[in-house]
């Protein structure tokens, strides 16, 4: 699927007709059905791949079959209907959230205009509302008395198939980023509505490929990308060859290795591909300064969890693994890398999901003696709080001027920002790696940040135009500080994004780079006897 | 049109009651028995749907974290936006549910040319919300004194508070303009903002034009309608009621059972209603819990211990081969290879 030409989509988005630009849509939205054609949905996952996930003890993913969102039949099981209502009843009965966020709803319409689907799309089902609606509807017309007595009056409509393409539509046009939620006077998190319509849809089929892949990779190899544990090894070894070839630092790491102090988990991305490899390559070059006691593991080789954007149970036997791995190897806590979603698994379900954690300690850094009794419970440390605290005892010697090629501004992902409140640690360390960074405007930062607008599982290529549309505030943002402080790099702590923004600045705003924080670190870093080359653009030096 | 229905329908209630309570007898059943069923479903509907909500768990610890977490101790937290102690996190919830905050925060996106995404903030929802929930509970406070004999102090001094500004004779209450200003200023903005129109329901213009239609009656009573009405026979009803021996004495006056109906629909639709958001702005999950989640487990009553990750046993026997072959430790050794015969 062709991108529009960057004149074209500038031009679409400020003067098509549609609900963000003024114009009022004549047809009441449930008159209004949705229409499949190439590049406004994601593709429909392969059969082996749902069979996979489905053959797994504990998971549930049934009706593998070849189909297509833009054929009209969509071959779903004959009882779909009641498969689909019962359960949304069982849901309702596990989610308190689910039930209050179907009843509260005012349509006050703050959420409206917080969206970045919406904002890029003008399409009025992409008002956080509207997406909430779509469910709510269905609620409303099978489960409340309202809905039973008055109908449409009321709001209410029957479940058909046409409800549930929609469903389908735009529960994949959602990021889960919860910005709606920080605006609507009742919390009501969208996040919590999609995740559910995912699960439904899952129940009778229907999910997306650029999700269920990733997810059955992880099952099977330990991570997203697949990497076979020699592959994955070698992948780390090369990027610590890089790092010894630029700072001539031998870096010594480890795999699967019983009896290290910390076992060190990051997004596999992030030792697959730029700019994420850079990352990588600073973690690697930091935990060797400090001589950390880590091991890295090919089995628990992924931080990320695609499960999240699946359903719970996938999301929980995705995560068992890095308990599972820390109790194998009998180390003393957890270093998360830097990720987005990986972040919210971890700081809000991991422990609900598969704690107590009692095998492992409350961390506490080797290096500077600091307890980590915000993670007392998890046993898991963020490796900006790990390196903030670093900095903090001056345990870590960095040169600033090491960075002066990067003019940087900084991208609070999603779930760090929302689901986690991790805004200032990063922050502390950017004031310390970089001589001077600037922050983008403060309705499209912290709390309030936008999303890259590709996240829970929809950075596949098939879907670019409304990825571009989607991602448009936040490259909006970036741009601002582009044009008033000739920014040049775009660092984040968050592998989706390294990904994703790649493409966004690409598309957006040419020549702006992405980068994570460890690799600025990685930059600045002064390495005891290092043997150092001019490194012009740091880790990326080419040498 | 949604709205039109929305007025249509309470035209009808208006007539049921004028009709209705001018049939002779019929004033027992719009002063006495439809306000106490009215009362009934209200209060039972109520509790029954915040314990409906209550009888669901929650799952997962998963506030909206909207400012820096508690982590370590030179990163300053954010204890209003990002609580972990129950005093801060009643203090978010005070401040959501007395002073609107989350719709403090509000803004408007604009798309121009270029293109180039503007945010301003935007406080008018803010501002008509307010406006309108602060006089609906002074007017709802101040009715208290039509229960009960003696009138007690605190309503005294709320109506005079409400009354300072001294405008006319009666005595013009700031809320009764406060109501009707915000109930017309949400209606106009339901209609005005397009994406608001857009979204909007038969269910949301309904309760306004009731709202309204109650106000404008309560007004007519007070101000344009004194004569018409017996206001020493309504305070002994509603004492009365209150008392649960209501006596109707002479004529009361057909406005009085308008409003009275008015207020009973509004009492019996509220609890299946989007109304119930006075109940869920308290428990909603992303707001009333602590960021803590990494400090402290939280428990799911229905966590399914039986879900275990692919096995790192079954791992390793399907990559032992290149495991081994890469140097990475494994927990069994390879089986000896077999001679070839």
């Amino acid at each position: 699927m062709a991108v529009a030409k960057l004149e074209q989509l500038s031009k679409s988005v400020v003067q098509g007709p549609s609900l963000a630009t003024g114009a009022i849509p004549t047809q009441d939205w449930m008159d209004v059905p949705v229409v499949f054609k190439p590049g406004n949905f994601a593709y429909q996952a392969k059969v082996e791949k749902v069979e996979y996930l489905n053959s797994q003890k504990d998971l549930n993913f049934p009706n593998a079959r070849e189909w297509s969102p833009e054929n009209d039949d969509w071959k779903l099981p004959e009882d779909w209907k009641e498969i689909i209502l019962h359960g949304l009843k069982e849901r309702l009965d596990k989610f308190r959230s689910l039930k209050i966020f179907m009843d509260c709803c005012v349509r006050c319409g703050a959420c409206a205009d917080k969206c970045h689907f919406f904002l890029g799309t003008g399409d009025p089902k992409n008002m956080p509302v509207m997406r909430a609606e779509l469910l709510r509807s269905i609620y409303r017309n099978d489960f409340t008395l309202a809905g039973k007595l008055m109908g449409k009056m009321a709001g209410a409509r029957e479940m058909t198939v046409g409800v549930l393409k929609e469903w389908f539509m735009y529960s994949y046009q959602c990021t889960e980023c919860r910005r709606c939620s920080v605006f609507c006077p009742y919390g009501i998190d969208t996040a919590e509505v999609t995740m559910m319509l995912r699960e439904l849809l899952h129940l009778v089929g229907v999910g997306i490929n650029w999700i269920l892949e990733p997810a059955s990779n992880s099952n099977r190899t330990g991570n997203h990308m697949g990497l076979q544990p020699h592959t994955f090894k070698d992948n780390v070894d090369f990027l610590a060859e890089d790092v010894e070839n630029l700072t001539g630092v031998k870096i010594n790491h480890s795999f699967n290795r019983k009896g290290a102090e910390v076992l060190f988990i990051t997004p596999s991305a992030d030792v697959f591909a730029e700019p994420g490899l850079y990352t990588a390559m600073g973690y690697l070059a930091l935990f060797e300064e400090i001589g950390l006691d880590y091991t890295w593991s090919t089995y628990a080789s992924e931080g990320g969890n695609f499960g999240l954007f699946t359903n719970n149970e996938l999301m929980k036997k995705l995560n068992g693994k890095m308990y599972a791995e820390a109790k194998r190897l009998g180390v003393k806590y957890i270093i998360g890398g830097e990720c987005g979603h990986m972040w919210r698994v971890v700081h809000q379900y991991m422990d609900t999901m598969n704690g107590p954690a009692d095998f492992l300690e409350v961390p506490k850094s080797s290096i500077t003696g600091t307890v980590f009794n915000n993670a007392a419970s998890t046993k898991m440390v963020h490796i900006s709080e790990f390196t903030a605290d670093l900095i903090r005892h001056n345990k870590i010697k960095l040169d600033p001027s090491r960075n002066s090629h990067v003019k940087a501004t900084f991208h609070d992902s999603c779930n760090p920002a929302r689901a986690m409140g991790l805004l200032d640690e990063p922050r502390y360390i950017l004031d310390h790696v970089l001589d001077n960074w600037v922050e983008m405007p403060e309705n499209t930062i912290r709390e309030q940040t936008f999303c890259c607008g590709s996240g829970t599982g929809l950075n596949t290529d098939e879907i670019m135009e409304l990825r571009m549309r989607a991602g448009l505030p936040r490259a909006n943002a970036v741009k601002h500080v582009i044009d008033k402080y000739g920014v040049n790099t775009l660092s984040c702590v968050c592998a989706i994004d390294r990904a994703t923004l790649t493409s966004l600045m690409n598309y957006w705003n040419p020549g702006c780079d992405v980068c994570g924080v460890s690799e600025l670190v990685g930059n600045a870093l002064v390495m005891k006897g290092e043997n150092r080359q001019e490194l012009t653009e740091g880790l990326r030096t080419l040498v | 049109m949604k709205y039109a229905f929305s007025f249509l329908a309470v035209i009808a209630l208006i007539l049921i009651a004028w009709l209705g309570s001018r049939i002779p007898g019929m004033e027992y059943l719009f002063g006495v028995a439809i306000p106490y069923l009215a009362i009934m479903v209200f209060l039972g509907g109520f509790v029954y749907r915040v314990i409906h909500w209550a009888k669901s768990p929650v799952p997962f610890s998963i506030p909206t974290t909207c400012g820096q977490g508690k982590s370590l101790d030179f990163i300053k937290q954010d204890k209003l936006d990002c609580p972990t102690k129950t005093s801060e996190v009643v203090a978010r919830m005070a401040l959501e549910i007395l002073a609107f905050r989350s719709l403090f925060r509000n803004t408007k996106s604009e798309l121009h040319e270029g293109p180039k995404i503007t945010y301003e903030s935007s406080k008018w929802l803010w501002l008509f919300a307010l406006i309108f929930h602060y006089s609906f509970l002074v007017i709802v406070l101040r009715h208290m004194r039509l229960f009960v004999n003696p009138v007690p102090a605190w309503i005294q001094a709320l109506e005079f508070g409400d009354g300072l500004l001294q405008i006319g004779a009666p005595t013009m209450y700031m809320t009764d303009v406060g109501l009707i200003l915000g109930v017309v200023l949400l209606f106009g903005r339901r209609l005005i903002t397009r994406h608001v129109r857009y979204i909007s329901l038969a269910n949301d213009y309904f309760p306004l034009v009731l709202i309204f239609s109650i106000a404008v009656t309560g007004i007519l009573m007070r101000f344009f309608l004194r004569t018409d009405i017996d206001i020493v026979n309504i305070k002994n009803l509603l004492v009365g009621l209150a008392t649960l021996q209501p006596v109707i004495g002479a004529e009361i006056g057909a406005i009085f059972y308008i409003h009275i109906f008015l207020v009973s629909v509004l009492l019996v639709y509220f609890p299946f209603s989007k109304l119930m958001h006075l109940g869920g702005v308290f428990m909603s999950p992303t707001r009333n819990m602590k960021n803590d989640s990494r400090a402290k487990r939280h428990i799911n009553p229905w966590n399914d211990p039986t879900i275990k990750p692919h096995s790192y046993a079954g791992y390793e026997d399907e990559f032992r081969e290149f495991m081994v072959e890469a140097g990475i430790p494994v927990d069994k050794e390879l089986a000896p290879k077999k001679d070839e015969a």
